[in-house]
């Protein structure tokens, strides 16, 4: 019994120790992110490691995810003889929720895991403290720089993965199906917002940009310096990316769209 | 050094195609386009029944979309006012009529205007004097079979 009571209690005071070192871990993050704006061409180089190599797998997907909407939208739609408003469906459907939530999965997935697995061989091999012998920030100049990377690609990503896919419904359900063309776009520009869907969209990847970079960096930077903990840094950020992104989703959706 | 222009011009090309593809949805996916850099006015028009009348439901001349619906309320008297704006290039009448219809059988519901031949014209914040209500299909069903009941 007290066993349990003990392994409970330190459970609890691990986890809490841990959310309080991603606070402060994120706070020093923001406040080093000041002296990167000075420093360009250190972002610039996370942006092509964080943005331009997962720019592939997001079109790539993002192609797929619209080819798919358009096929199954057009067979239920039918259905009701309502095929025009397949624009409208694949269109609302990326921009509200897939292109955001499945941009932010795959970035968790292709970005997230290489930044932690970067941080945490950093930190395994001693660049970091080694750093700081050399009174460098590593936060400053390691982390901050990445953060903000991320943080600027996500919106990006999320917004090609939208525009693509919308491109991909369009190509199966106008060249394949025999929509009508204008039908397909009209009745899309017709009923999405852009206040509405299109800023919410926006407003979702930015937020899934900020906590899938914080959460890759913060678990690197936290990860036990060994092989095998930077191994569970790295599968803990695609979990936890994931668990949050999708519980976030939720929350937004509510936020957003549930007063209609 | 060759190597770091690469990854810059790439980066550059990456953040271009993000802000062409955020573009993209604003002007091609979204109603951003198309209507809100026009300059419109607003007209009210009460009715007995907004029936499922919403707020940003088409307003149409002929079938062609001239303005939208901005707010729906009741007034004092438990009639529905409807205010709508109008592109302000549609010079309406006085004696304009509206009438809420349905598009299609399950369609949403939009409001129909229908000019007529006054010189006069309604200005901001004028008010159409002349409506017919939404077509409720219970009510409609009802007075079938109460008619049906009497003959």
């Amino acid at each position: 019994m007290i066993d349990f009571l003990q392994k409970l209690g330190q459970t609890t005071l691990t986890s809490l120790g841990k959310l309080g070192r991603g606070y402060f871990f994120l706070i020093h993050t923001l406040v080093g992110i000041i002296s990167v704006l000075s420093r360009p061409r250190l972002l610039t180089k996370q942006l092509y490691s964080v943005g331009v190599l997962s720019f592939l797998i997001i079109s790539i997907s993002g192609l797929f995810v619209g080819m798919v909407l358009g096929l199954q939208g057009f067979y239920i739609l039918s259905d009701f003889g309502a095929e025009e408003t397949l624009g409208v469906m694949v269109a609302a459907s990326l921009v509200r929720e897939l292109g955001p939530v499945v941009a932010a999965l795959l970035f968790a997935g292709r970005a997230g895991s290489a930044l932690t697995a970067e941080i945490g061989l950093m930190k395994a091999t001693e660049q970091l403290s080694g750093m700081e012998m050399m009174a460098i920030d590593p936060i400053k100049r390691i982390i901050a720089p990445r953060f903000l990377a991320g943080f600027l690609s996500m919106p990006l990503l999320a917004a090609l993965f939208s525009a693509i896919g919308v491109i991909g419904g369009q190509l199966i359900g106008v060249g394949l199906l025999g929509v009508d063309d204008g039908a397909y776009w009209s009745q899309m520009q017709s009923t999405l917002d852009f206040q509405d869907d299109i800023i919410n969209g926006i407003i979702k990847s930015i937020v899934f940009g900020f906590v899938v970079s914080w959460i890759a960096l913060f678990e690197g930077y936290d990860a036990i310096p060994t092989s095998e903990g930077v191994s569970r840094a790295t599968t803990r950020t695609v979990v936890n990316s994931a668990f949050t992104i999708l519980g976030l989703d939720f929350i937004l959706t509510a936020l957003m769209f549930g007063d209609i | 050094m060759q190597n770091s222009k690469t990854q810059e011009t790439l980066t550059g090309l990456f953040v271009a195609c993000g802000i062409a593809a955020l573009f993209f949805m604003a002007m091609q996916i979204s109603n951003l386009g198309s209507f809100s850099s026009e300059k419109v006015y607003n007209i009210s028009a009460n009715f007995e029944n907004a029936g499922g009348l919403k707020v940003k439901s088409p307003v149409t001349i002929a079938g062609f979309r001239v303005g939208r619906v901005s707010s729906i309320s009741i007034n004092k008297d438990f009639v529905a006012v409807v205010k709508m704006n109008i592109a302000s290039q549609y010079k309406l009448p006085d004696d304009t009529v509206a009438s809420i219809y349905t598009a299609g059988l399950l369609g949403e519901q939009y409001i129909s205007l229908d000019p007529g031949g006054e010189e006069e014209f309604l200005e901001e914040n004028g008010v159409i004097d002349i409506t017919s209500s939404a077509v409720i299909l219970e009510q409609l069903i009802g007075k079938f079979f109460t008619d049906k009941e009497s003959q």
